[in-house]
């Protein structure tokens, strides 16, 4: 509870304005707004297919939204004249499906980045590397290929990578779906450690145990809008709309506490 | 036949499998990630230079230039450039393959920590379908290493038109039964350089594997 008292006053670090995207009739999203302070944690839960993905591939514009503008601080990183690349390296991003870059070992897919991106020198992007793989309990596996390595210690690898680039917040798009139930309580622990210790995080997941620990505010998505939006406690105990208490309940059956 | 002959055979094939490799990637990577009219482009030219038969490559590119136009090429130059165009037309459909099956997270990670997309083919899909391109790459190997023997009909001095040489020779002095001897000898011959070669390459694929790109689907029974 204290934690989230803690880091109440930071600046927005992530603003997203109305965002709409349609793919053919299918219209995903249909004007999301949020915004996010420094330090804060924020989790979407929702149904399938109501673009939660759609909506964390819009903000890093892995897929361009239709519609709408997100700035990253005070820099508007929809506009045409920013460049994306930059922004990028500025958002750390955790895929469901890990997506390591299969050819190279644990320490290099920690280290490519800062090295080919942020110019980093070999030496130090290695030590960099080495410390964020220590982070998420991993410096033992340094030289193994992501083919050697369980799903839960793959995803570590991933958040590795992302926090390598010293992001200003990181999205996390379903990062336990994948993943056996016995090597989901890894990748949360440290997503929660991540939290605590003052990460911003826009996570989308269903892993209620985490939002309630480290949440700020539950985002509950539908129909490619957000249909309510609170502190866990509120939104669980609470709900305003009859929708979201039915769904917090499947979830809450599937998922357990 | 083996002095003159084999080192024009071994020069034309590294000539063409290095002229194919050379344009073959870059077309490979522009017809998947260029914009759209050059995605066209290199179809239509993949398209031609699949679609024809090395034989009349070759002729067009030394008869056809040469009588029509006055552009005379030596022999050697034509049989190069009409094979080496036809190589890099196959070797661009491997590498696509190769580039393809590269799952698509992998540019979707690069991209999300801010590589350019130039940056996410060289550091993450290259090394990636290179690997997976040497096995279909040996297929290319094998077949080019034959078909240089085409260019025996434009009088390229390789193994094929030595081979024709001296057992048009040989009949008349040795008797017709030699023009088998010979012919054996030259399949022999072509035979090693396949085996060579390929050995050479699976060499190249065990020294590059790494976990997650060994041959799969191996079962114990």
């Amino acid at each position: 509870m204290d934690t989230r008292q803690r880091h109440k006053l930071g600046g927005v670090v992530l603003r997203v304005e109305n965002i709409h995207k349609t793919y053919g009739d299918n219209h995903v999203l249909r004007g999301v707004s949020l915004d996010i302070r420094k330090g804060e944690t924020k989790v979407i839960i929702g149904p399938s297919g109501t673009g939660k993905s759609t909506l964390l591939r819009c903000i890093n514009q892995l897929t361009m939204p239709d519609e709408g503008k997100v700035w990253l601080g005070d820099c508007e990183i929809t506009s045409r004249r920013e460049d994306i690349n930059c922004a990028r390296a500025k958002i750390g991003f955790v895929f469901q499906s890990f997506n390591l870059f299969t050819h190279l070992t644990a320490l290099s897919n920690v280290r490519i980045a800062p090295m080919k991106v942020g110019k980093m020198p070999k030496a130090k992007a290695t030590e960099l590397a080495m410390k964020e793989l220590e982070r998420v309990g991993l410096a033992d596996k340094a030289d193994a290929y992501p083919a050697e390595l369980s799903g839960g210690q793959q995803q570590r690898v991933s958040i590795a990578r992302a926090l390598a680039m010293s992001p200003q917040l990181i999205l996390f798009d379903e990062p336990t779906s994948a993943l056996d139930p016995e090597l989901i309580g890894e990748v949360l622990t440290v997503m929660i450690d991540l939290a605590r210790d003052g990460m911003t995080m826009l996570a989308v997941t269903h892993e209620m145990g985490f939002a309630r620990v480290v949440a700020d505010e539950i985002i509950f998505m539908e129909g490619g809008g957000i249909l309510e939006q609170g502190p866990p406690e509120q939104l669980v105990r609470n709900p305003q709309h009859a929708r979201t208490g039915e769904f917090l309940n499947k979830i809450t059956e599937l998922y357990g506490e | 036949m083996v002095e003159r002959g084999l080192p024009t055979t071994i020069l034309l094939t590294l000539g063409l499998l290095g002229m194919g490799l050379l344009m073959g990637y870059p077309i490979a990577f522009l017809q998947v990630y260029g914009p759209r009219p050059v995605r066209w482009f290199c179809r239509g030219y993949e398209q031609v230079f699949r679609g024809i038969p090395a034989i009349v490559l070759i002729l067009l590119f030394h008869s056809g230039l040469s009588r029509t136009f006055g552009i005379l090429l030596p022999a050697f130059a034509s049989g190069l450039l009409a094979l080496g165009l036809r190589s890099s037309a196959y070797q661009s459909q491997i590498f696509r393959g190769a580039i393809q099956s590269v799952s698509e997270g992998q540019m979707q990670a690069a991209r999300s920590v801010g590589m350019t997309k130039v940056q996410a083919i060289r550091y993450v899909i290259l090394p990636q379908a290179f690997r997976l391109s040497i096995p279909p790459w040996t297929n290319e190997y094998s077949s080019v290493l034959k078909d240089t023997s085409l260019a025996s009909a434009i009088g390229v001095h390789e193994l094929m038109k030595q081979t024709t040489l001296i057992y048009t020779r040989i009949q008349f002095t040795k008797g017709v039964e030699w023009i088998l001897v010979i012919l054996i000898l030259v399949a022999l011959i072509y035979w090693v350089l396949t085996f060579v070669g390929n050995t050479a390459l699976g060499f190249l694929e065990r020294r590059t594997r790494i976990p997650g790109f060994e041959t799969k689907g191996q079962v114990e029974r």
